[in-house]
């Protein structure tokens, strides 16, 4: 199946009550599929055609807050739009879950992919999860909602996957049945909604007496997720043979000298490379970021305590400054010596292949690092 | 106000907001040169000057903000404006 549609079905599986949502490249597909969904009823569905991506998120907010189930999808432009909208949606404690298929923001103008949107938005207070290939993608969905609206967590979540790398890719994904989903994912359980009958307001005024402390319960909700995030990974593995207990993956890791860090479809290269380079007799390692949000960094400095170096790619740039993983794994790691070293790489689209990785792994070993990888040193005076 | 989950609330809580911490400067009543006239109750933007048994102007320091409008106002120059330290 095509990624897009994958992700279309699984949503359809997770029986969203509500969906808004505007079309942009590359998310599209996913939304003409579940128009078409909801138009022929297979889904029990309201369907809101918007003019905006503020105004999609908008209504999926006060949907949730009314007590439904919502889904909304975007990516780039369409999420810089959402930004308000993103932090009442985390300060009001609503669980929605939103695919963000992940592509560049302008300008420069670009569709392909790298992470800036999502990674943009991690200090919005929503959950973030990233996908390695298709199969993830769609069950990352099921996941999501069920740590969303865990009343022990209830945040929203994003499902960021790599635009047209695997939003427009076909590969087998193995899909589960509705009676499958239903018993996984059960009905939707607001921890308080809107009702005429007893009315209430979300989102009010706190004073500088106040607002702090709404703050800290908004970290600590997310910071106490991880074991909500492990237990539900867990449980999916238990039902239907496919573990995410990891909120980080280890791909050849035990007895690793150099670790390499990323996230996304990155990861599946990453592999490849990682067996081609020992057997060349050189042990390099991958640990995956599934969590970005929230952060284990516990779960990274026990993963990464074994190693000589950390090589970590970033497909963001907080300019001025570093990616954003490679400041926080810095941060994990801080007080143990053990280096790590940051590449900036695949920014809007720019294809990172297995001689990449050899690359960066060299350029690690000589402790050359903090660089954008793969600059084209011709097209700069 | 508490810190309920999702920044909610019933209808009708706005007392519950004591914006009288965001005060700087607090009005200070004198009762030997207030005339009873009324008129501090008449402009306070927040409605918290109300008369006691005896008929005088008492504000409500729980919501005064300390705009000073009443002392401005004051006809017989009988409130002053204090610098509150906190």
């Amino acid at each position: 199946m095509e990624g897009s549609h994958a992700v279309a079905r699984a949503v359809t599986m997770c029986r969203p009550q509500v969906i808004a949502a505007y079309p942009i490249t590359p998310q599209t597909h996913i939304v003409e599929a579940l128009a078409e969904i909801v138009a022929n009823c297979e889904l029990d569905a309201d369907y809101i055609t918007v003019e905006s991506e503020f105004s999609a998120l908008s209504a999926c907010l006060g949907a949730s807050a009314a007590g439904s189930r919502v889904y909304s999808a975007t990516t780039s432009q369409g999420l810089a739009l959402m930004f308000e909208v993103c932090f009442n949606v985390a300060g009001m404690r609503q669980p929605v879950v939103m695919s963000i298929v992940n592509r560049a923001l302008g300008a420069p103008l670009s569709i392909w992919n790298d992470h800036q949107d999502s990674i943009s938005l991690r200090d919005s207070g929503w959950m973030q999860f990233y996908a390695e290939d298709n199969q993830e993608a769609t069950d990352l969905h099921y996941i999501a909602y069920k740590v969303a609206e865990d009343h022990r967590v209830l945040l929203p979540s994003f499902v960021c996957f790599d635009g047209f790398i695997l939003s427009h890719t076909y590969e087998p994904v193995d899909m589960l049945n509705q009676e499958q989903a239903d018993s996984y994912l059960p009905p939707f359980k607001p921890y308080h909604r809107l009702d005429a009958d007893d009315p209430i307001s979300f989102g009010l005024f706190a004073s500088p007496d106040y607002y702090q402390e709404f703050r800290y319960e908004n970290d600590q909700a997310l910071r106490s997720a991880q074991d909500v995030v492990a237990s539900c990974g867990r449980e999916f593995g238990e039902m239907f043979g496919r573990d995410y207990s990891g909120l980080v993956e280890a791909y050849r890791l035990d007895d690793a000298d150099t670790a390499i860090v990323a996230m996304g479809s990155l990861c599946g290269t990453v592999k490849d490379a990682i067996d081609e380079l020992r057997d060349a007799g050189k042990k390099v390692g991958l640990l995956k970021i599934r969590s970005f949000r929230p952060f284990p960094a516990e779960e990274i400095k026990s993963a990464l305590s074994g190693v000589s170096r950390v090589a970590v790619l970033d497909k963001n740039i907080s300019l001025g400054s570093k990616g954003a993983a490679c400041l926080e794994i810095r941060d994990a790691l801080y007080g143990s010596q053990i280096p790590v070293l940051g590449y900036v790489l695949a920014l809007g689209g720019r294809d990172v292949r297995k001689k990449d990785i050899a690359a960066i792994v060299d350029n690690a070993e000589k402790g050359r690092g903090d660089i954008f990888y793969g600059l084209r040193e011709e097209l700069l005076k | 106000m508490a810190l309920n989950l999702g920044c909610t609330a019933k209808p009708g809580n706005a007392r519950d907001n004591k914006t009288g911490s965001w005060r700087v400067f607090k009005p200070e009543f004198i009762r030997e040169k207030c005339t009873q006239c009324g008129m501090c109750t008449i402009v306070c933007p927040e409605g918290c000057i109300s008369p006691d048994e005896d008929e005088f102007p008492v504000p409500d320091y729980d919501y005064c903000k300390g705009c000073g409008l009443c002392a401005e106002e004051c006809p017989s120059e009988a409130i002053e404006m204090k610098k509150e330290e906190k």
